[in-house]
């Protein structure tokens, strides 16, 4: 195991979490019990609570804590009960969630199409969802959410924004944003794989997927995940500084594109006319499938991956690259690489040795293939 | 004999991590940190290996084939899902459309039923006797042919009585129907076999089991296939059943913990056996008017649901803040109402408030035993003493 390029699958944890999640599993306490350990194990949940809704700009109040991001993704839509209308790019979290959903354009850049929108809200003649992510996992290409929510709110339509993607890569601001809903992942961003939330810009009415003993106000039940919540709380306070990271991982990812273009001028970035996230590139090798893309890079100790990891294991072109117009056979040229926390300018350098020595070989492979036909 | 500063004795509300668990989950913390769906790489087959050595230790437990253990994040969860998602699948594929399960059950599995009814389902909520037992007869009598589901815990939350889940399975079986157990409180203390108790899908809670909160597993049947919608959707994961990223560092803690406790199982319940007998003794022996809610023979070895006449026992736990124990679920701590488990045991309201829930569990010592009886006779005795002379005034 050497170099990680797949944050955006799964981050390794910050050590100052780990600390955090050991400290909080070596104390019994459930935090909805009234004596001393249930107070103590409340108190850790309230603090963590405090900052992710800091992270977000909401009151502390208005963060339900989820079993992670497709949890909260589903309890936006599903607790809504409004007919949705999601962008093509979304996870599938969003876009398997309900029944009926309705799913809006993007442009060959992976922009969401706001005139296809504001059309659709008009034709709409029921209080809708709008479900738009803030910056997609797979190229990293940051959605006009401020614009689509303001339309959104125009036609009377709730607007949900999956941040899973975009939280401690670019500033989260409820308000700014204009959305109702925020969805956030821990693992992400540097905290433990188990727990997510769901944020809300004000007191809205959800109706729970989860029912039982009531807890998060009735929106969420089953017993709080505490390590996972402290874990999330201290990844969500350090996500906050994580942002100025972002230029020295802009650099890296930069030098990486620019690298692969030297080396395979065919090579396409795929979003790279929009803004996208720092940390994110969507590289297309044409006429060599992604699969075997990432099984050459794993045998050179490499990890990235073919699209969204939840999908990875079937390997079908992705529903993200098919959405902005690239044929089947083009969307399955694409890998994912994407940087984090702990990603050195070596990591850069090995990911572009081995690539380009794929790169060459694989195309040398191509070229013989097309002679002896 | 060192004084404890405070004694945990509320096991069936949620128990420690196990030191070794604990440090099983570490390195899925720090270097093995990867996404389970990520397997075209080395992290990624890393955690999914990791995962599929967990499966194997849960199904272990209970009898059953690792492909039959769905993880999700708690029991609540799992209930959710087991009940919900049999009830909706049944009914959109014309299979029937009720269910019956008991009034002592958790909140999470009452509310489940109640979302199905606000669906259109019918269910029926039996009674419990008295010890808390189910009467087979009147769950037999219960059935329709329109019965797709019978929800019945394992060991109560409240009052650790174990119900006969063979003879329920049995009785199901003959009917066609699925029974669905949640195991939350027995996974781990007493033995569970899915195939000798014709259980058809079950839930496993691990911080009940001195695994970590945010992680529990639901049996799901494959041969004959009991059949759910399911709850999350998304990237498919668990075969479709539960989507979201698995939590390798959880799912790890769960599997050692189950095999920890199916180890551990028959040692350790002597010893809690044991250790609850002499907490009774010692109790009844202070405080001779104390009774016991539920059978003290079918029932977990952890558990002692106590009452004592007279005593409101809010105002004891309040006074006993060096002595941890509940009135009941922690779900519903903060709630004024007694417990709806002890009324359906057919206690009024003044008694059901007079009830605590004692929960011993892997760590508890004999001298912190002695300690919390002691304090508990104390202040029981204490709390009438001023009772009585305010009366008097």
């Amino acid at each position: 195991m050497d170099t990680y390029l797949d944050y955006n699958a799964t981050a390794p944890l910050r050590p100052e979490v780990v600390d955090a999640m050991c400290a909080a599993a070596s104390q019994v306490g459930n935090a909805s019990s009234v004596h001393r350990f249930g107070r103590l194990a409340r108190r850790t949940v309230e603090d963590a609570r405090e900052a992710v809704a800091a992270l977000a700009g909401v009151a502390s109040a208005n963060v339900v804590f989820t079993g992670g991001g497709t949890e909260a993704n589903n309890l936006a839509l599903m607790g809504s009960d409004r007919p949705v209308l999601a962008s093509a790019i979304e996870h599938e979290s969003v876009l398997a969630a309900v029944p009926g959903t309705r799913i809006i354009p993007v442009d060959s850049n992976g922009l969401v199409e706001l005139a296809a929108l504001a059309g659709m809200l008009a034709e709409s003649d029921t209080p809708t969802l709008v479900s738009i992510m803030l910056a997609n996992n797979e190229t990293g290409v940051i959605q006009p959410v401020a614009e689509a929510a303001a339309i959104a709110h125009e036609h009377g339509a709730l607007f949900h924004c999956d941040a899973v993607q975009a939280a401690g890569r670019i500033p989260l601001d409820i308000a700014a944003l204009g959305a109702d809903m925020l969805t956030l992942s821990a693992h992400k961003i540097g905290g433990p794989q188990g727990i997510g939330a769901l944020v809300m810009a004000h007191d809205l009415p959800l109706t729970a997927v989860l029912r039982g003993g009531g807890q998060e106000r009735n929106r969420r039940a089953g017993t709080e995940n505490v390590a996972g919540i402290a874990g999330f709380g201290v990844a969500a306070r350090m996500a906050v500084d994580a942002l100025s990271d972002m230029p020295r991982l802009a650099a890296l990812r930069d030098a990486i594109e620019a690298k692969a273009a030297a080396v395979m001028p065919d090579a396409a970035v795929h979003g790279a006319s929009a803004a996208r996230l720092a940390n994110t590139t969507c590289i297309g090798l044409p006429g060599v499938r992604h699969d075997t893309q990432v099984m050459a890079l794993d045998l050179a100790g490499i990890a990235v991956s073919a699209g969204s990891a939840c999908s990875s294991g079937k390997m079908t072109p992705s529903h993200v690259l098919r959405a902005m117009g690239l044929d089947s056979e083009t969307a399955a040229s694409a890998i994912r690489v994407s940087l984090g926390w702990r990603s050195t300018a070596a990591d850069a350098d090995r990911f572009v040795a081995a690539w380009c020595a794929m790169a060459l070989r694989l195309a040398t492979v191509r070229m013989t293939r097309r002679t002896v036909a | 004999m060192t004084i404890p500063t405070a004694v945990y004795l509320d096991h069936q509300a949620t128990t420690p991590v196990d030191p070794r668990v604990l440090d099983a989950m570490l390195p899925f913390f720090s270097a093995r940190f990867g996404n389970p769906a990520s397997t075209q790489h080395a992290w990624g087959r890393d955690a999914s290996d990791a995962v599929e050595t967990a499966r194997a230790q849960v199904a272990a437990l209970i009898g059953a084939e690792p492909r039959e253990v769905v993880f999700t994040s708690g029991a609540t969860e799992s209930n959710n899902l087991a009940i919900k998602g049999a009830g909706r699948f049944a009914r959109e594929h014309g299979r029937g459309d009720h269910v019956v399960t008991f009034a002592s059950e958790h909140k999470c599995v009452l509310e489940s039923c109640s979302a199905l009814a606000a669906e259109g389902l019918r269910v029926t909520v039996l009674p419990v006797g008295a010890d808390g037992m189910i009467d087979l007869a009147s769950l037999e009598a219960a059935f329709t042919d329109r019965t797709i589901l019978v929800s019945a815990m394992a060991v109560n939350n409240e009052i650790g009585v174990v119900q006969p889940l063979a003879e329920i399975g049995a009785l199901c079986r003959a009917r066609g129907v699925l029974l669905h157990t949640d195991a939350a409180q027995a996974t781990g203390k007493v033995a569970l076999d899915v195939d000798a108790m014709n259980i058809n899908l079950l839930s496993i809670s691990g911080h009940k089991l001195y695994a970590p909160k945010g992680i529990g597993a639901l049996y799901v049947r494959r041969r004959p296939r009991a059949r759910l919608n399911a709850e999350m959707s998304g990237g498919g994961q668990e075969r479709g059943l539960r989507s979201g990223t698995l939590a390798p560092a959880l799912i790890v803690a769960l599997g050692l913990a189950c095999e920890i406790s199916g180890a551990e199982m028959a040692s350790e319940a002597a010893r809690l056996v044991s250790l609850r007998t002499r907490l009774l003794e010692a109790l009844r022996a202070g405080i001779p008017d104390a009774f016991v809610n539920g059978s003290l023979t079918a029932r977990v070895p952890g558990n002692l649901n106590i009452g004592f006449p007279g005593i409101d026992a809010e105002v004891l736990m309040a006074a006993l803040d060096d002595v941890a124990i509940s009135t009941g679920s922690a779900c519903t701590s903060a709630s004024v109402e007694p417990s709806y488990v002890l009324q359906a045991l057919g206690l009024d309201h003044a008694a059901a408030r007079a009830c605590v829930r004692i929960g011993v569990g892997r760590f508890t010592t004999t001298d912190e035993i002695d300690h919390a009886a002691a304090r508990i006779v104390a202040t029981v005795n204490e709390l009438r003493i001023r009772t009585a002379s305010a009366a008097a005034e």
